[in-house]
């Protein structure tokens, strides 16, 4: 890519784990029959009304103040006028000039670099229905007919618009996959991306690298999965450079990303844009924020990631990546802290990272479920610090913890791992092994020191692996007198 | 039972005959009905008359109820037919709703129901509210009781009309420029339109959401207030609902007492009939007799109200008839091959001329590059208008206007010409604007029409207003009683 850098923004849609829709009373649904959740004002029957969810308004605000956003006293809805089908009303309630909360900060990492993306603004909105084309394109254009489920049909919506300052599609999977993150852990969403709970479209341009000018930008839309928005991202980086590099200029359109392909085609340009005539929503007050209400909400904010990852650093030593990988995600990293309390804390994010991670990747788990808790990766971690069992036979402990109910004590216990570290018991097994073997140790005794670890090697095959190696190896040299 | 005369029967009496057991429910809801059977051919106030399931439940309340009854059982009502009213058809007069049957009722209508009032039918409109005389409807013109070749105002046309030739006691109408006022002016009858938010537009099928208002049509203040009573209080189903700050009263007053009250000019200007001005002068002659102090003032930016309304009301019902697309409910044109034409065939053969120029002069109005210059002025005129209302309220305590510069007009004679149809809402509609209570009550005739004399008053001043138009309505003594003068009958000179 040589001297153009590309220039990327993102729109993110969250729905928000509310119980009831934005403006109505219906429930706030995934996979139940269609068009089981409705009522008047999500079917946009005549005359119906629409009243703000103020649970909506509570989630919304938790997440302008997580992103450092200023709460609007005052923020107003208006109405997007546009036809079609998933609309009912054939306009959407959201927010214009007045939305919710402005002025914000989200800092995320690549790799050991820590990254900041300025945040234009946080509104609310409504989702629209969701249509099932018949046919195989799943595109309205070509199918024979088209149903609509109205389940989806007003969820509560939240749109955070960045600044364009995210300068790779690589930072800009990993701003939305720490976003993300960010959003679970408020509690807003659950942010399942196969239920399209979080969604986005990407604004890129390029420039020659070092302009601080911004180039003509297209909009990037249908990235359903992180690498799909990367790809699409990646594949308009070098459209535009070879556009730009042949003293060509870049269409202001929309692009439509196709999976199929790896690539984008164009959905519609500038001069096909929605004229969406916003105006006041008039079936709405403007929303006057009490300020004790935000402050409630503020004092009532969970630690958030990046706040827990340096918390990391500094209480345990962890190194950045390890921070990262532990303190990224809530469930996790509530799991490692109770286990980092009751041993070494380095030790358990090495477990935790490796034997856990392994072990409730391979089973399905969540972080927190399963027989792994807490406290019994601490008791493991502890019979290793302590020498009671080895380190291979604590690998073989966390095995067997992973499938029975049982304590890593009781499991040595019961399968007989624990290491020997009783002179008197290893005692007779050496003079045994050094007995059976006179040809090599006179060979030790005459200078061949590797046969050191010959005789351990049989000290711990004896003791099915259980001796403490390094007491073998004091108890084998002086057995041979030296 | 006494025979009773629907066109003078008030609903404060037929309460007290039927609490007094002097008339049952069943027999007054048939003096309705049985008037709607005379006269309905001529008028065409309604859209649905519901006579089997009105006399049923009438019977039920005279023979289930008993001390269960609400506090209006029994009392034959008509109600607007663009309030919906679960299981009863209704269609805003409009073709794009032809069949439609709600799956709710109304907040002001369910009030009504629960208070056990009987429903007579729906009435007819202009379609969608927009309107000033009842031209504007798919289904049918509604015709003047006093003149079945005028019109009955609009756009509650059906309501004034059935309340006026006794076909309904009562009736439920909306107002958004006047849409109460000027037909109740028109058929001689008392409308009120109650402050902005008072009563729920829950179930109002909106044409202009910050406009909108339902209010009573009634033979008299009294009944007016009676209805408005029963009708008010914040909804939590509608954001923009309020709780008037004291109950609405029955009026009982008779004096007009030290009552200021002010004419602002530009109501009297050049479109103003002669027959109503001199109607209108002799209504203050009157006022003055009573111990009221009437007094000119100015609300300058009056000439812009109409403009400003024009701009707003199309805009907001540009977006709120949008959901009228064929998809869910109500009309879809047949056998169109793409969704776009599906849309545009629907909308093409369902709304009628005037809710299509409406729908376009809104959608330009908030088109980007032009939203500044016709919705973001039309707003600033609208503060304007609100100003010079709240600066009028510090020296007077109610200002008084005719109700409409004209009184009925022939059938056909404006409809050519939609400017001179949006004249007649020029004393009301600025009222619409500030959001504030009015009432018109008839104060007499003119070449034979009624002519309607216009209370406005500050935010939830309801209950003043309703106490000096009570006053004012003893003293007239207007004879509510209409003349059914044929299409082809001359005025009497």
């Amino acid at each position: 890519m040589s001297g153009w850098e590309p220039v990327i923004g993102l729109e993110v849609h969250v729905e928000l784990a509310t119980q009831t829709k934005m403006f109505c009373a219906c429930t706030v649904s995934f996979g139940d029959p269609p068009n089981l959740h409705t009522c008047p004002v999500c079917l946009a029957h005549p005359g119906a009304l629409p009243v703000v969810n103020q649970r909506a308004v509570e989630y919304a605000v938790r997440i302008a103040l997580a992103l450092g956003c200023t709460v609007r006293p005052r923020n107003v809805f208006h109405r997007k006028n546009y036809f079609y089908p998933d609309l009912p009303k054939a306009y959407q309630i959201s927010q214009y000039d007045e939305p919710l909360a402005v002025d914000g900060a989200f800092d995320y990492w690549v790799g050991d670099e820590r990254l900041s993306c300025r945040i234009n603004r946080v509104h609310m909105e409504e989702d629209a229905a969701k249509l099932v084309h018949s046919g195989e394109s799943g595109r309205i254009a070509g199918s024979d007919y088209s149903l609509v489920d109205f389940n989806r049909g007003g969820t509560p919506l939240i749109e955070i618009v960045t600044e364009p300052d995210i300068a790779s599609p690589e930072a800009a999977r990993e701003f939305l996959n720490q976003m993300r993150n960010l959003l679970v852990e408020l509690g807003v969403s659950q942010c399942i991306m196969e239920e399209g709970q979080i969604r986005w479209d990407a604004n890129i341009s390029v420039r020659p690298a070092g302009s601080t000018t911004l180039g003509v930008r297209t909009e990037l839309k249908n990235m359903n999965s992180f690498r799909f928005l990367q790809q699409a991202l990646e594949s308009e980086i070098p459209r535009q450079t070879a556009i730009l590099e042949a003293g060509g200029t870049i269409d202001q359109e929309t692009l439509h990303f196709d999976p199929e392909t790896g690539t984008t085609s164009s959905l519609r340009s500038k001069e096909e844009a929605h004229d969406y005539r916003y105006f006041p929503e008039p079936d709405l007050v403007p929303l006057v924020m009490d300020p004790a209400f935000v402050e409630e909400i503020r004092a009532a904010q969970p630690e958030l990631p990046a706040a827990r990852i340096e918390r990391f650093v500094r209480d345990y030593g962890l190194s950045r990546y390890d921070a990262f990988v532990l303190g990224a995600q809530g469930p996790l990293a509530r799991f490692y802290e109770a286990a980092a309390s009751g041993a070494d804390p380095k030790l358990t994010a090495n477990w935790t990272m490796g034997e856990y991670l392994a072990h409730i990747n391979a089973a399905g788990l969540e972080p927190g479920h399963g027989h792994v808790t807490p406290a019994r990766l601490a008791a493991l971690v502890g019979l290793v610090v302590d020498g009671v069992i080895s380190g291979s036979a604590a690998k073989q402990v966390f095995a067997l913890m992973a499938e029975e109910r049982a304590e890593p004590q009781e499991i040595v216990e019961t399968h007989g791992l624990g290491q020997i570290s009783d002179e008197g018991a290893l005692d007779a097994v050496v003079a045994r092994v050094v007995a059976d073997n006179p040809a090599q140790a006179d060979q030790f005794r005459a200078g061949k020191e590797q046969l050191l670890g010959y005789f351990v090697g049989l000290v711990m095959k004896a003791t099915q692996g259980r001796a403490n190696p390094k007491l073998a190896n004091d108890l084998v040299r002086k057995a041979l007198g030296k | 039972m006494s025979a009773l005369d629907p066109l003078r029967l008030t609903a404060l009496e037929a309460r007290r005959l039927l609490i007094e057991g002097e008339v049952s429910a069943a027999e007054l809801t048939k003096v309705y009905l049985d008037q709607i059977e005379r006269v309905e051919g001529d008028v065409h106030a309604y859209i649905l008359v519901a006579d089997d399931d009105a006399a049923k439940y009438a019977t039920k309340i005279d023979s289930e109820m008993g001390a269960q009854r609400g506090a209006l059982a029994g009392l034959p009502t008509a109600i607007k037919d663009n309030m919906v009213t679960e299981g009863t058809v209704t269609t805003c007069a409009s073709k794009i709703l032809a069949g439609y049957q709600p799956i709710y009722t109304a907040t002001a209508v369910r009030k009504l129901f629960d208070d056990h009032v009987v429903m007579l039918g729906k009435t007819n409109l202009d379609e969608f509210a927009m309107g000033s005389s009842t031209e504007n409807s798919s289904v049918a013109v509604t015709h003047n009781p006093w003149d079945l070749g005028t019109v009955p105002g609009g756009s509650s046309g059906g309501s004034a009309a059935a309340v006026a030739a006794g076909e309904a006691l009562w009736a439920l109408g909306s107002d958004t420029g006047g849409s109460i006022r000027q037909p109740a002016a028109l058929c001689g009858i008392v409308g009120m339109k109650p402050t902005y938010g008072t009563v729920s537009r829950y179930g109002l099928i909106a044409f202009a959401s910050s406009l909108d208002q339902i209010g009573p049509l009634a033979r008299s203040v009294a009944d007016c207030a009676l209805l408005l009573q029963h009708i008010v209080g914040r909804d939590p189903r509608d954001s923009t609902s309020v709780e008037l700050p004291a109950p609405v009263q029955v009026p009982t007053a008779e004096s007009l007492e030290g009552l200021r009250l002010g004419i602002p000019r530009e109501y009297l200007g050049s479109g103003v009939e002669q027959g109503v001005r001199d109607r209108f002068e002799a209504t203050v002659a009157l006022i003055e007799k009573l111990g009221g102090r009437c007094a000119e003032t100015t609300l300058p930016h009056t000439e812009y109200a109409l403009p400003a309304y024009y701009i707003i009301a199309p805009a907001e019902a540009s977006a709120n008839l949008a959901r009228f697309d064929g998809v869910r409910y109500g009309y879809r044109a047949a056998g169109a091959d793409d969704l776009i034409e599906m849309y545009e065939r629907t909308r093409g053969e369902g709304f009628g001329a005037e809710v299509k120029r409406r729908i376009m002069i809104g959608t330009y109005a908030l088109s980007s590059g032009y939203y500044d210059a016709y919705y973001g002025q039309a707003q600033k005129v609208r503060t304007l208008v609100r100003r010079d209302f709240a600066s009028a309220f510090d020296q007077f305590d109610l200002l008084i206007s005719p109700t409409s510069p004209t009184v009925a007009f022939p059938i056909g004679s404006r409809t050519a010409d939609p400017l001179a149809m949006y004249m007649s809402d020029i004393c009301t509609i600025p009222v619409n604007l500030a959001g504030l209570p009015a009432i018109s009550i008839p104060c007499g005739l003119a070449d034979g029409l009624p002519v309607g004399f216009q209370f406005m008053g500050p935010a939830f001043s309801e209950n003043l207003i309703l106490r000096a138009a009570h006053a004012l309505e003893r003293a007239i003594g207007f004879d509510t009683a209409p003349t059914f003068r044929a299409a082809s009958e001359e005025a009497p000179s």
